[in-house]
């Protein structure tokens, strides 16, 4: 065995993983708070890639700006449809919701269709490309520089959780909604900011992963891995999707470059398997998660 | 005079379907302790969330009568405006956030005060110190692992901090060893008094509530049947036998248990 290649194959798909991990924690937020499970995520990512393309590409604006620009574009589909089509679906069964998130879903393969055409795009490039070296290892630059960005906004998303105020008013919602209400907390608030953010983190997450790869109206079959990392992660655990993030992009990796590409899907949907046979809420969520 | 909150003639169905408030009346005037009485089902957590809104997250409507606080129709505020305007309910079951701190609990609870003029926060998180040392000791652990009664003290704590007019406590007393309800009745009318805040007592245990009550209300199946100041209603003998636990013809002290089997018996008033 190639220990030197696993070690390059191991880190390349341990730095993709991160970027799984940044999507799945915008999945995780929108779940938490509103308990909405989002099919859409994954789409939210691609239109916000495609936007990217649009400002670096068709309208020539440095990457640099058209990078923030998208993801603002991101983040505010994410609000726009949080206020327009899942809010007025408050207390119907949580099928109905996620049905109306698939359609959102193809709703926006539609269209990005209509303006992009179905062809596959490459992103500019706007990354460094100065080869990377860990100790011997090699990291193509794409990866290693989308990861670090990646993994920046993810502590940024972290430390907020975890000791702003605003972090206070989302974990209390999530904890017990009508307890926050009693608090004066605008719970209609932090669910639209939750999907705000939420569509920020896979925004950005998108177009860096696009960027290491191309684009293509299907580019949103992403989200099902990311469905793979939530679930395995448990719905509602910030730590189990940013572990489960980590190593789903891992065994894809290593899938891949082993087996062929053809198994990178086939190999977390085993790991998939198992993980619902031995822990039904996955790695690290809590027990009375409702499955779908 | 105008009371701070007054409830008119309401009737709440849940699911469309269920009637559970019959046309309930009260009122609370400013800087009053008012017990609300009852047993189990008839209708107290009711009669509290159609008050502060949060009747609608469980599918229930008030479909008759008007609740106005400060004159105002509380219909017409969302349910965290009510709270900010200095409404302030402490669920049945305390509902504190079990995976938050103590300390972010407390936090949670200064969404109270936004869009307010109130003075520096760090005195109110002493002023909650203040009244319960013991939270203190405990700001950096989770909710979650405090005890019932410890529980409960941060359910007053957050209610302190929101700076309110009126708080309205849904069983304080629930699932608490006596001596440890005789200390929270003592700061709930510690808190009045120091406060001026007006307090809307729910309760089962009568006795208690209506030591520190001025005045008390006593329903069954969702209106009221019998009101009054708290010392007549003490002295009431219906009420000293199917609510205080002392016997009419035996003289003895009854369980719970009996009263509630007296009264299917014997209905208030009818
Ligand atoms: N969400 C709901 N949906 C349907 N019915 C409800 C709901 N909440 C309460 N009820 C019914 O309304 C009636 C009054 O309930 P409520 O909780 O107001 O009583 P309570 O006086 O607070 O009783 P307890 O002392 O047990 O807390 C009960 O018969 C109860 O079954
Ligand atoms: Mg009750």
């Amino acid at each position: 065995m190639d220990w030197l290649f696993f070690g390059e194959i191991s880190l390349a798909g341990l730095a993709m993983g991160g970027l799984y991990a940044l999507i799945a924690l915008g999945f995780v937020m929108i779940y938490k708070a509103t308990r909405v499970i989002n099919f859409a995520i994954g789409e939210i990512m691609m239109f916000a890639a495609y936007l990217f393309l649009a400002f670096a590409g068709g309208m020539e604006l440095s990457p640099w700006i058209a990078m923030p620009l998208a993801v603002l574009g991101g983040s505010i589909l994410g609000g726009v449809i949080e206020k327009t089509m899942i809010r007025p679906m408050l207390g119907e069964s949580p099928i109905s919701v996620v049905m109306v998130t698939i359609g959102i879903a193809s709703i926006l393969v539609g269209v990005v269709e209509f303006f992009w055409t179905a062809d596959p795009q490459l992103l500019p490039q706007f990354l460094p490309r100065e080869p990377v070296f860990i100790g011997p290892l090699y990291l193509a630059p794409k990866i290693a520089y989308g990861f670090l960005i990646g993994a920046a906004v993810l502590v940024l998303y972290l430390l907020y959780f975890r000791f702003s105020r605003g972090g206070v008013a989302l974990r209390a919602t999530a904890s017990d909604q009508a307890a926050a209400y009693s608090m004066g907390i605008n719970v209609r608030r932090v669910f639209n900011l939750a999907w705000v953010f939420g569509s920020l983190a896979a925004s950005l997450a998108g177009i860096l992963v696009a960027a290491t790869g191309g684009l293509s109206p299907q580019f949103g079959i992403i989200g099902l891995s990311v469905l793979v990392v939530v679930i395995v992660g448990g719905l509602d655990s910030i730590l189990g999707a940013l572990i489960a993030g980590l190593f789903i992009g891992w065994l894809e990796t290593v899938a891949g470059a082993y087996l062929g590409g053809e198994y990178r899907m086939p190999a977390t949907f085993v790991v998939l398997a198992v993980i619902l046979v031995i822990r039904p809420y996955g790695l690290f969520g809590t027990h009375e998660i409702e499955r779908v | 005079m105008e009371a701070l909150l007054e409830i008119d003639n309401i009737e709440v169905v849940y699911n469309k379907a269920v009637q559970v408030l019959r046309g309930l009346s009260l009122r609370v005037p400013r800087g009053a302790i008012v017990a609300l009485l009852g047993s189990n089902g008839a209708g107290k957590s009711t009669t509290l969330k159609s008050v502060s809104g949060l009747l609608a997250l469980e599918d229930g409507e008030v479909t008759a009568g008007e609740v106005r606080f400060n004159g105002t129709n509380v219909k017409t505020l969302a349910p965290e405006k009510l709270v900010r305007s200095g409404l302030f309910h402490v669920m049945e079951g305390r509902r504190v956030f079990e995976d938050l701190t103590v300390e972010e609990n407390l936090i949670a609870a200064t969404y109270a005060l936004s869009g307010r003029k109130t003075p520096a926060l760090s005195d109110s998180y002493e002023l909650v110190y203040d009244y319960f040392p013991r939270l203190k000791e405990r700001r950096k652990q989770l909710a979650g692992y405090l005890s019932g009664g410890e529980q409960q003290m941060l359910a007053l704590g957050r209610a302190l901090i929101a700076q309110p007019q009126l708080i309205m406590l849904d069983e304080p007393s629930l699932g608490l060893a006596p001596l440890l309800v005789e200390e929270i009745f003592t700061i709930v009318a510690r808190i009045n008094r120091e406060q001026g805040t007006a307090i809307l007592l729910v309760e089962q245990n009568a006795a208690v509530s209506l030591a520190i009550a001025s005045y008390g209300y006593i329903m069954e199946n969702g209106k009221i049947v019998i009101d009054g100041p708290a010392d007549k209603l003490t002295a009431n003998e219906d009420v000293r036998e199917f609510y205080l636990g002392v016997g009419g013809a035996e003289g003895e002290a009854r369980s719970y248990r009996d009263i509630k089997h007296y009264k299917r018996r014997k209905r208030w008033l009818s």
